[in-house]
């Protein structure tokens, strides 16, 4: 076997001693640094990529948050307002119709009075009237004249005894 | 010399003679260049050139080529981290090299007309005594005196461990060995067997199809063993790394 022949061995040797430095070298010193370089470089880019898509889902957690309270405030802004306003006009229509109610109330007692003072004037005349007739069926019957004032004490004392 | 070391040229064996370019000689070294030395050079310059265009765009989407780099550097620091730790980051590049030049060696070989620099035993004995040393310097390094308790496993009776021990020194110097022949068994068993089914399709003309036809399923295989083995080389050299960084037995 060619394997075998020690002659072949030494300068075998000396080449793969030689050659196999060198390649270390070129390897260790600049071929591997190179491919290094070039696997961190993405490394670090898709690392750097991982933190700003984080960042940016951050920014829009927080701007969806910011949006939703605004919406709420918005709404309870609305509600209150409503509340408000609806407080306001029932306030109003109380008032209105308590306003109303008093012076139909006026209204009615003022009536009532002028109903009250037409029966008193009514009921006055209706003395007088029956004064004046008593009067002058006296006259009539008797040929007596009476005066005013006994007819229209007669007039009271018999409307008083139940006339 | 010269003269018992002819193979002929129909041999199973020819293939795995190196040959020299002539007598060559520094500091009294036999340097003589050879197909060895040839292919040698071949193979890491391929490494260097095929890893260092590829990543030259530096694009942030890694085209096909590039994937291909990304890949075979992450498979090695993988290797590299899972088996040996955080520790084991110093040796990546000598775990990255071991692994690309044996890996390059074996594919080159299955070129026709090529040379498999890892069919040789001086290649594959070289590498394994570099893991070797390297391994027994860094555990001397990291824990001293202390490193020889590695011999030593522990929960083992006294009366036991005058057996034990020799064993495992034994077990230990076998490393570079085992770890070695195993590639360099490989890669010459799987040529030779390639050549010899090779030389069944001269001989047997008609029916010379079937070994043809079994050529082409072997070599799909070799291609496989030839990755394999480059990885088996290299996941050894992991795990003889931790042993040394991490005194655990």
């Amino acid at each position: 076997m060619p394997q075998f022949w020690l002659e072949d061995f030494i300068p075998q040797l000396f080449w793969l001693v030689v050659a196999f430095a060198l390649f270390y070298l070129l390897l260790s010193r600049v071929t591997l640094p190179r491919i290094a370089e070039v696997l961190e470089a993405r490394q670090s880019r898709i690392a750097s990529d991982l933190d700003k898509a984080e960042r940016l889902q951050a920014e829009a957690r927080e701007a969806l948050a910011s949006y939703e309270a605004t919406l709420a405030e918005a709404r309870n802004t609305a509600q209150t307002l409503l509340a408000e306003r609806l407080a306001g006009v029932t306030a109003e229509a109380d008032r209105k119709q308590a306003a109303l109610a008093e012076r139909l109330q006026k209204e009615a007692t003022a009536a009532a009075e002028r109903i009250a003072g037409s029966r008193e004037r009514a009921l006055a005349d209706m003395s007088h009237v029956a004064a004046e007739l008593a009067q002058s069926a006296v006259e009539r019957l008797i040929g007596v004249r009476l005066g005013v004032a006994e007819a229209r004490a007669a007039v009271a004392q018999g409307g008083g005894g139940g006339g | 010399m010269a003269a018992e070391r002819q193979i002929g040229h129909d041999s199973p064996m020819h293939q795995f003679v190196i040959g020299r370019f002539g007598e060559f000689h520094v500091f009294g070294l036999d340097a003589s260049l050879s197909k060895a030395a040839v292919f040698m050079f071949a193979a890491m310059a391929v490494v260097v050139l095929f890893l260092t265009l590829t990543v030259r765009g530096r694009a942030l989407v890694p085209g096909r080529w590039q994937a291909v780099t990304e890949l075979w550097y992450v498979f090695i620091a993988d290797m590299v981290k899972e088996t040996v730790g955080g520790e084991g980051r110093r040796y990546f590049p000598f775990v990255f090299s071991l692994f690309s030049f044996i890996a390059l060696c074996n594919l080159i070989g299955m070129l026709p007309y090529s040379y498999t620099v890892t069919s040789h035993i001086a290649v594959t004995g070289i590498l394994a005594l570099m893991v070797f040393l390297l391994v027994t310097v860094i555990g001397f390094q990291r824990h001293g005196a202390h490193f020889l308790s590695f011999f030593v496993p522990k929960g083992v009776p006294a009366p036991l461990l005058l057996l034990v021990v020799p064993i495992e020194v034994l077990s230990y110097f076998m490393r570079p060995i085992s770890h070695s022949v195993r590639l360099f068994a490989n890669m010459t068993a799987g040529h030779t067997m390639l050549k010899v089914f090779g030389l069944f399709v001269v001989q047997m003309g008609v029916f010379g199809i079937l070994p043809l036809a079994l050529i082409v399923a072997l070599t799909g295989l070799e291609v496989v063993i030839a990755l394999l083995q480059a990885y088996v080389f290299t996941i050894l050299t992991c795990l003889y790394l931790n042993d040394a960084i991490h005194l655990e037995h």
